[in-house]
């Protein structure tokens, strides 16, 4: 791939630090996709995006632009732009001279023409002279992303820009930033901790972990073809089960996960089981049980979260206004939306198709 | 919601620096200026005669010869005189803390009516010229005084007093800035879990303060023990410290390698008192940098015992301590041999007898050296806080950033009289130039200069490190170049504190006595000199000119640093 950001054997080591914060990672991002970058806190999923920006030396590999290497560019000359956690607007500057900074050498007019446009895009029109120390956290942001826009970046490299935000702001701003950057063609690469955001806002999402990647995939390929366990596991799978060579011995549970699949995962293989994988059933037609320990509701549904022989302990999915008492047997069945296979063999070949 | 391991990386590697891999040749240049100029300006001017100084104490004739100490340090007088420096010290030092501690809540924790105006008053006293506070306690304390009764003139005690007055906003400053930005939840916390106001001001408050006490005290005990001018002025004959010994060994007995052996002595006790500060501060840059600033300043509670004790304190020290020599001073002023009027100040226009200079002559040579040292300070100081402020990536060089921070800091402590002192000695053959400075005038600029860059420094350099290494991070990822990040965050934000360096530089240059006294010429003198030369001649209207100059150059600078003070944006703090 030639077109856009190609990341190869990418490798950040800081002094001190036992093993590399990014070990050998490869990536291409091309024109006008916007790619999540996804793991846990302290997987290198930042510093990978720092090095990228030209803010971190390469200990290793290369960091390319439409075929052509930008290892040596410095950071002002790279045309990335970067969008930080808490935005760093200029303190000293109103919100209009903020988000002109980057366009210093284009006439007086076209700034302000520019800002104006912007300030639009992002929902805050009018707000040219605000005190940046006036504006509340969300609109901080807006600002922060009007500012790194500004320029025509030919990338934008977000680091956890949603993250300081309380949840509610959070789920809203990330469709308006998704709508911002599908809006302006813009060519992204997203970090986050947050896989409900990584599938929000990207178009493809690739999973870091100590440093490496695991794999990167649309959204719904991710969710429905997690690559190994431990991507399953980040993705919020909680519970796995290998699939028997004989599943005529198996408990009734593994049966029916085995069952509801198609094809029919073959022995070896792992399923993994999301919250929702069995539902609590009106009858007693499935022949499959769970002993509830624990009854909750979340956002006004009823879950609860049974023992189930063979499969352990998963949370299950209830119909409104259904309840019980912890202790209860409860039939379930299982719903094949919230399971996944996790074949070996389907790893590499995600990897290299994918891109 | 990135862990603090991974916001703690990106902080502790900027972009730009000294120290960098693959640094274009022209920053590379930029940076050794920016290191070259202050070192060589320090080594010249400071290094070289301090050391010229410590080497008459130990050469004779080119050869090693501790004599001198062996004669020094044997004299009675010697030994009597650092007593007395190392007592009136500690309990300078201690008077401050104690009084300065209740200020610091009373100004820094609490709101009430006018605390804006009691804050800017209790710094009046750091700024005015040592001389003038010598003046102000000695008209109080005379007899025929307002408290000549208490037959404190001459005495120990009056110079505590004075040295009380000096550093009493030292202390709240240092420790006021740090109390305002201590989360109060932690206080909260202790007395949820049933301690009393006075065991959680004990148990949690006082230790987190702990670095900043330690600090102020450190600097309060070097200003008490170097102090010249106050001194001086009123401890006669029978009172000194080794700052003052100096100059009357020099000046009086001629005994050069006593002096010599002195500001030896001086050094050492500095250096000790320096290292201790410089430990204390850098646990309280750490403590900071953990804190959020927060607006936990609540009002004034009488009925609260602590609240109560504080603003008595204060309203004593701050009326009995701080106003009342300031009042008397003007009051006095005002008082001539015919009756009340102005007629200590019409004579300010009159040229002294025997010097053929005015007082106002000397104002106005006053100002002119002080603007010329106030520049110098700012450009040396203020590259020694942009090079210490850079967080290089390579061990090494943060290793070589926090020797030079440490090394800029040698002159706030070294005592003016041994910079004059030496320049005096070393600056006929200025690095083996045939140039004798020591006639030109130039010398006294630049050993003024010498005295405010660490005052300099220590104001701008916090809020350079305050800035977040992101906050450059971010201007480069908009396309800005360094010298264009530099321009527009560091400068940008460090404006906001040159108005007060600039306040702070121009006051100590203004009122600087110490070296100036040995280094301008009897034709040029400042202001100060003029002053006490003045207190040394007989005569009624000597005196009430004396005392007409001081409420001048006391008005002068508290004027500076009043009008700079408004420069400062609000929240940018002071290590001062």
């Amino acid at each position: 791939m030639s077109d856009g950001l190609g990341v190869r054997d990418v490798v950040v080591r800081y002094p001190g630090a036992a093993r590399a914060a990014v070990d050998e990672v490869s990536l291409d991002v091309p024109v006008g996709e916007v790619v999540a970058l996804l793991g846990p806190s302290g997987c290198g999923k930042s510093s990978l995006l720092r090095a990228v920006a030209g803010l971190e030396p390469l200990a290793g590999g290369d960091v390319a632009w439409d075929g052509v290497g930008v290892t040596g560019v410095p950071v002002h000359r790279r045309g990335f732009g970067l969008l930080f956690q808490d935005g760093q607007l200029f303190g000293h500057l109103d919100v209009a001279r903020n988000v002109a900074y980057g366009l210093a050498g284009t006439p007086r007019a076209a700034q302000a023409a520019r800002v104006a446009e912007l300030l639009e895009l992002v929902g805050l029109p009018g707000t040219q002279r605000r005190d940046v120390a006036t504006l509340s956290g969300g609109e901080r942001q807006r600002v922060a992303l009007a500012r790194a826009l500004a320029p025509n970046p030919r990338l934008l490299l977000l680091d956890e820009p949603l993250s300081a935000l309380d949840r509610s702001l959070r789920e809203r701003l990330a469709l308006d930033l998704r709508d911002v950057l599908v809006a302006t063609g813009t060519t992204a690469l997203f970090v986050t901790h947050d896989h409900d955001e990584a599938f929000a806002v990207a178009d493809r999402v690739a999973v870091m972990d100590a440093g490496r990647l695991l794999q990167v995939a649309a959204p719904a390929a991710l969710w429905s073809r997690p690559a190994s366990r431990r991507v399953a596991e980040f993705l919020g799978y909680e519970a796995f089960v290998d699939v028997p060579a004989h599943p005529a011995a198996a408990p009734a549970a593994v049966r029916a996960l085995v069952g509801a699949l198609a094809p029919v995962p073959t022995p070896g293989t792992t399923l993994a089981l999301a919250a929702g994988a069995f539902v609590v059933a009106t009858d007693d037609a499935h022949g499959v049980a769970g002993d509830v320990t624990v009854l909750r509701s979340r956002r006004g549904r009823t879950e609860v979260v049974v023992e189930v022989p063979g499969a352990g302990r998963v949370t299950a999915l209830a119909p409104a206004g259904w309840s019980c008492d912890p202790g209860d047997a409860v039939p379930l069945r299982v719903d094949a939306a919230a399971l996944a296979a996790l074949p070996g063999a389907w790893v590499t070949s995600e990897q290299h198709t994918g891109s | 919601m990135t862990t603090t391991l991974e916001r703690g990386r990106p902080a502790a590697a900027p972009a730009s620096g000294p120290g960098g891999g693959g640094v274009p040749l022209g920053r590379v240049v930029a940076w050794a200026a920016a290191v070259a100029v202050p070192l060589l300006f320090l080594g010249v001017f400071f290094a070289w005669p301090v050391a010229a100084i410590v080497g008459r104490g130990f050469v004779t004739d080119g050869t090693l010869d501790l004599g001198g100490f062996a004669d020094v340090l044997s004299r009675p007088r010697t030994w009597r005189i650092v007593g007395q420096t190392l007592t009136q010290a500690t309990l300078g030092t201690l008077g401050a803390v104690l009084l300065g501690l209740p200020g610091a809540y009373l100004l820094h924790r609490c709101t009430f009516r006018g605390r804006g105006a009691l804050r800017a008053f209790v710094t009046v006293p750091f700024v005015l010229p040592t001389v003038v506070v010598g003046v102000a306690f000695r008209s109080l304390l005379v007899e025929g005084g307002l408290l000549g009764g208490l037959g404190l003139d001459g005495t120990r005690t009056a110079i505590v007093l004075a040295l009380v007055f000096f550093n009493y906003a030292v202390v709240v400053r240092t420790v006021g800035g740090l109390w305002e930005r201590l989360d109060p939840r932690a206080e909260q916390a202790a007395r949820s879990l049933g301690a009393s106001p006075w065991r959680a001001f004990r148990t949690v408050t006082l230790p987190a303060l702990a670095p900043a006490i330690a600090s102020a005290a450190s600097l309060t005990f070097l200003f008490c023990a170097t102090a010249f001018g106050t001194v001086l002025v009123l401890g006669g004959r029978q009172f000194g410290t080794v700052e003052t010994e100096i100059w009357v060994q020099t000046t009086q007995f001629l005994d050069l390698r006593a002096a010599a052996v002195l500001s030896v002595l001086q050094l050492v006790v500095v250096v000790t008192a320096l290292a201790l500060a410089g430990r204390a501060r850098a646990r309280t840059e750490r403590a900071l940098a953990l804190t959020e600033p927060v607006d936990a300043a609540h009002p004034v509670r009488l009925r609260d015992p602590l609240d109560a004790v504080a603003v008595t304190v204060t309203a004593v020290t701050a009326v009995g301590l701080l106003a009342l020599p300031l009042v008397n001073l003007v009051v006095r002023s005002l008082r001539t041999p015919d009756g009340w009027g102005l007629g200590n100040y019409a004579r300010l226009a009159q040229p002294a007898d025997v010097l053929r200079v005015s007082a106002l002559d000397a104002t106005v040579t006053s100002l002119r050296v002080a603007l010329d040292a106030t520049v110098l300070a700012l450009v040396v100081g203020g590259l020694v806080a942009l090079v210490v402020s850079r967080r290089p990536r390579r061990p090494a060089g943060r290793r070589a950033v926090a020797g030079l921070d440490a090394l800029f800091m040698l002159p706030l402590g070294v005592s003016a009289v041994t910079v004059g002192f030496g320049f005096l000695v070393s600056m006929d053959r200025p690095l083996g130039l045939p140039l004798d400075l020591r006639t030109s005038g130039v010398l006294v600029p630049v050993a003024q200069a010498v005295v405010a860059v660490p005052l300099v420094v220590r104001t701008v350099l916090p809020v350079l490190r305050a800035i977040d290494p992101r906050l450059r991070e971010a201007a480069a990822t908009l396309g800005a170049a360094p010298g264009r990040v530099l321009r527009t965050v560091d400068l940008a934000v460090a404006v906001r504190s040159l108005g007060l360096a600039l306040g702070f530089a121009f006051a100590a240059s203004l009122g600087e006595f110490g070296a100036t006294s040995f280094l301008a010429r009897p034709e040029d003198p400042t202001l100060p000199v003029v002053i006490f030369r003045l207190l040394g001649r007989p005569g009624v209207d000597n005196y009430g000119t004396a005392l007409a100059a001081s409420v001048l150059l006391a008005a002068l600078t508290a004027g500076i640093v009043a009008v700079c003070e408004r420069l400062r944006s609000p929240g940018v703090g002071s290590s001062w």
